[in-house]
């Protein structure tokens, strides 16, 4: 039987339907997992991606774009191939991509977790013949605690700042991260201040129905004394630079699954790291896998081929694909974050 | 262990002196006092010996995780560290235990005695007793590896908070040979007798690089000038009838040169000399190039022959302690006026020479003077205030270390590899290349020098610009061109391009530089010649 999709240097094709997933070189067709720099690329001819994304990727991507929905869980037929999306508890609104084209099923799982978060729509396995996986943290020494428990550690963290009088800054993606601490912070420890950029996604959210506690957008006039025991949301990369400049004395942390490892920890020189990522942990990469019941499995971004070597071990047909995609990376932009906001 | 382990995450958490310090203070308030003077052991380098083999250690953990062992050993290097992958790959505990720090360092120094399975069972015993940075700690102590980011000097100053105790006399109390064993704090910190320990040496001080122009340091004429000499910095210690040698390592070296005894016929007892070990050459009455010294680094018994090649010899900087006394405090001239008059009763052949005095007139002359030290052997010039006291650790002010430019080479990138730990993520660690004819021969790795900015942009590039993939090492695209600085070169049959640097570190990113522009296997042969 002939593959359902291909990988090529544009982006997963299916040659059934000539549609592309992800791409990250212009095409005409693009089904879009999420509105993640690194998968919603723009300079397509038109877009599919689930309803619940197209507010982010319209924000992202510019008026001009052309943008279809599609509901979860919906079928719809594209050439040769019928496409459905289903939810992938990346960031609100994103999805694995279901293909099937005569009675073959793959599926293209463009980032993902498992574990529930509190915002996103939790993660549904799809059974399939062939599975598209992540590796972001595909090592045995990436395990995540339960949601709920570093949620704790977040307000308790932002509680001590505030009772020394410090402002309290966190740094995480603009769009997913940022919102899932937002949400899931006890607001009425202090007042909540926001990058722009976290702001504006901040914005996209609300007006789509998520619901957010109050904040406050940082400007160049904000003064931090006339807010008092606040926390502060920022992206990371504006942690390391001037922006940082208005928060002196701040206490400072970074959620990112990267904080498991002490090395990144002391190298991002904040003071504390919250282990929260919106990437699947070992387990949940594993039992992912499994439970598509795929026997192949195609493993890209992250720690692929040790991934893949994994799988095959345990009786997958597995192999490392080469794409662009770039998982949680704290050393390139902010794939959050478009535009530059102050 | 749970105390230690949230001292050890207050201390890792934070790079600033003032948190630290506050830190250690309350530690040393409020633990039990066997697990302070561990801990005092701990922060000074005074390790329990590694107990269980690494290799075994990986097996245990890897089996306990249920993993097989090539997954652990492909996850050890991105994580960079053997007690942290542990840590990491291992379910969580489904135990507690409430034993202290020197209670676990008990429980791990027997374990030294036990056969193989037993250790192993209480290995995975503690290992499902503890959690997160406990856990960590534990590893790092089986392995004889702990390494706590508090320099001697902030450990100091907390116990001087904590005691009430000036931290010069601190430091010095914390010197020399003792165990956690054998003392007590009160015999330690609290009130030590001063003659308990003959062999005690002092604090070292320690200069910093003068970066900018000497003309900031004002007259001249304040000032005393010697060669920096590039050795193993020493103390000989001469008390009761004995000599020690220390190195700045606060490692006792007395054995590893033995030629250091004949200075018990011309130092007297009660005698501290600061200096230089150099591998010496009698003859010419200069340094034999550190490679030779180099033989003799980590030999714990010389054999005759080595000792004939490469004989050692301490070149005296400073007296610390004159007929018994501590003469610190003493100006620098007053120092070096006693140190000359000792000096001028040894013999041209003893293991024992005066760095010299450099005389100069002003800046622009001593500038010269300094230019000219890598041909004498040396590694620039330190400069002292002639009214200064013999300080403890590394400050500012009063001495400064002033070295030649390092020795450069342009050459082009052709390999890279992710950094471990602290740099995860990034590629840091890079190989570089001469031209040979037309070919390009690797001759040095450098992973340092570069700002984090610098490393994220050669990061995106090397990912976009990879031809090959080794294991972890990636062959680039030959296209960068950098700037690389190293203290030394010395020829080796071992690599392929013949030479060894001493300390390559990449100084700038050449932008402007095609690859066709960048130096030659022949320039470094003659670098070799030149220097070697
Ligand atoms: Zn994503
Ligand atoms: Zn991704």
């Amino acid at each position: 039987m002939a593959d359902v999709l291909r990988f090529t240097e544009r982006g997963i094709h299916c040659p059934a339907g000539d549609f592309f997933i992800d791409p990250w070189r212009p095409v005409d067709r693009a089904l879009v997992t999420h509105g993640h720099a690194d998968h919603a690329h723009d300079g397509m001819g038109r877009y599919l991606a689930t309803e619940a994304a197209l507010p982010v990727m319209r924000h992202r991507l510019g008026p001009e774009a052309v943008l279809e929905g599609i509901a979860y869980g919906e079928r719809r037929r594209i050439g040769g191939a019928t496409v459905s999306f289903h939810p992938a508890g990346h960031v609100p609104g994103s999805a694995q991509i279901r293909v099937e084209v005569g009675g073959e099923v793959w599926v293209a799982s463009g980032d993902y977790k498992t574990a529930p978060d509190g915002l996103s729509e939790p993660f549904e396995p799809v059974r399939c013949h062939a599975f598209i996986t992540e590796s972001t943290f595909g090592l045995p020494v990436f395990k995540w605690r339960p949601f709920e428990e570093e949620n704790a550690a977040i307000d308790a963290w932002w509680r001590a700042a505030a009772a020394d009088g410090r402002p309290a800054v966190v740094g995480a993606y603009a769009l997913g991260k940022a919102q899932r601490i937002l949400a899931s912070v006890d607001a009425s420890i202090g007042p909540i201040l926001t990058h722009g950029a976290v702001e504006n996604t901040n914005a996209v959210m609300r007006a789509q129905g998520i619901r957010l506690p109050d904040t406050i957008r940082v400007t160049p006039e904000t003064r931090i004394k006339d807010h008092p025991g606040a926390l502060v949301v920022a992206t990371p990369s504006a942690m390391g630079g001037p922006w940082m400049r208005r928060f002196p004395q701040a206490a400072t942390a970074f959620a990112s699954g990267w904080m498991a490892m002490r090395g990144v920890r002391r190298r991002r020189a904040a003071d504390k790291g919250f282990v929260m990522s919106d990437h699947a942990d070992w387990p949940g990469l594993n039992e992912a896998v499994a439970a598509t019941g795929a026997t192949r499995v195609f493993v890209t971004h992250g720690y692929t081929s040790i991934f893949a070597r994994w799988l095959r071990e345990q009786g997958y047909d597995a192999r490392p694909v080469e794409t662009e995609y770039e998982g949680e990376t704290l050393d390139s932009p902010d794939p959050g974050t478009a535009e530059d906001a102050a | 262990m749970k105390r230690f382990a949230q001292l050890y995450e207050a201390l890792d958490a934070t790079t600033r002196v003032l948190p630290k310090v506050a830190a250690l203070k309350a530690y040393f308030e409020d633990a039990p006092e066997r697990d302070r003077l561990w801990t005092v052991a701990l922060l000074s380098g005074r390790r329990p010996k590694r107990t269980v083999n690494a290799t075994f250690l990986r097996e245990w953990a890897a089996r306990a995780a249920g993993i097989p062992l090539w997954l652990f050993e492909e996850s050890y290097p991105i994580v960079g560290d053997l007690a942290e992958t542990i840590q990491l790959v291992l379910p969580d505990p489904s135990r507690t235990a409430d034993l202290t720090l020197s209670g676990w360092i008990d429980r791990i120094r027997a374990l030294a005695a036990l056969p193989e399975a037993e250790r192993r069972a209480d290995v995975l015993d503690a290992w499902d007793t503890l959690g997160g940075t406990e856990r960590f700690l534990f590893n790092k102590l089986i392995t004889g590896q702990l390494r706590v980011g508090v320099s001697q000097k902030l450990m100091s100053r907390a116990l001087a908070q904590a005691t009430g105790i000036e931290e010069a006399e601190i430091a010095h109390r914390l010197m020399g040979r003792w165990a956690p064993d054998d003392v007590t704090w009160d015999a330690l910190i609290l009130t030590p007798d001063p003659s308990a320990d003959l062999s005690r040496p002092y604090p070292f001080y320690l200069a910093y690089q003068l970066d900018d122009p000497p003309e900031g340091l004002g007259d001249p004429a304040a000032w005393r000038a010697e060669h920096k000499w590039d050795g193993i910095r020493g103390q000989l210690v001469r008390r009761g009838g004995e000599h020690h040698l220390w190195s700045r390592g606060e490692e006792l070296i007395t054995d590893r040169f033995p030629e250091m005894a004949a200075t018990r016929d011309f130092v007297p007892d009660g005698t501290v000399i600061d200096g230089e070990v150099l591998a010496w050459d009698h003859e010419a009455g200069a340094p034999l190039p550190f490679a030779r010294l180099q033989t003799r680094i980590g030999r714990k018994t010389v054999p005759k022959k080595l000792l004939q090649e490469a004989p050692a010899v301490l070149r005296a900087y400073d007296v610390l302690e004159w007929q018994g006394r501590d003469v610190r405090a003493r100006p620098f001239d007053e120092r070096r006026a006693i140190l000359e008059g000792l000096m001028e009763g040894v013999p041209k052949d003893a293991p024992l020479d005066l760095s010299r005095l450099l005389a100069f007139e002003g800046w622009d002359d001593l500038a010269a003077i300094r230019a000219g030290s890598r041909a004498l052997g040396a590694e620039g010039v330190m400069l002292k205030r002639g009214d200064s006291p013999y300080r403890d650790g590394r400050r500012k002010g009063d001495w400064w270390k002033w070295k030649v430019d390092p020795l450069t080479v342009d050459a082009v990138m052709i390999y890279a590899q992710q950094g471990h730990g602290r740099r995860a993520g990034l590629f840091t660690d890079f190989t570089f290349a001469v031209w040979n004819g037309d070919e390009l021969t690797p001759f040095a790795k450098a992973y340092s020098g570069l700002t984090d900015e610098e490393f994220r942009r050669i990061t995106a590039w090397v990912r976009r610009n990879t031809l090959e993939r080794y294991g972890p090492v990636r062959a680039v695209r030959p296209h960068h061109v950098f700037e690389i600085g190293f203290e030394g070169i010395q020829a080796s049959p071992r690599h392929k391009s013949g030479v060894a640097l001493r300390f390559p570190r990449m100084l700038r990113w050449r932008h402007d530089k095609p690859i066709a522009e960048a130096n030659t296997l022949g320039d470094l042969k003659e670098m070799l010649a030149a220097y070697g």
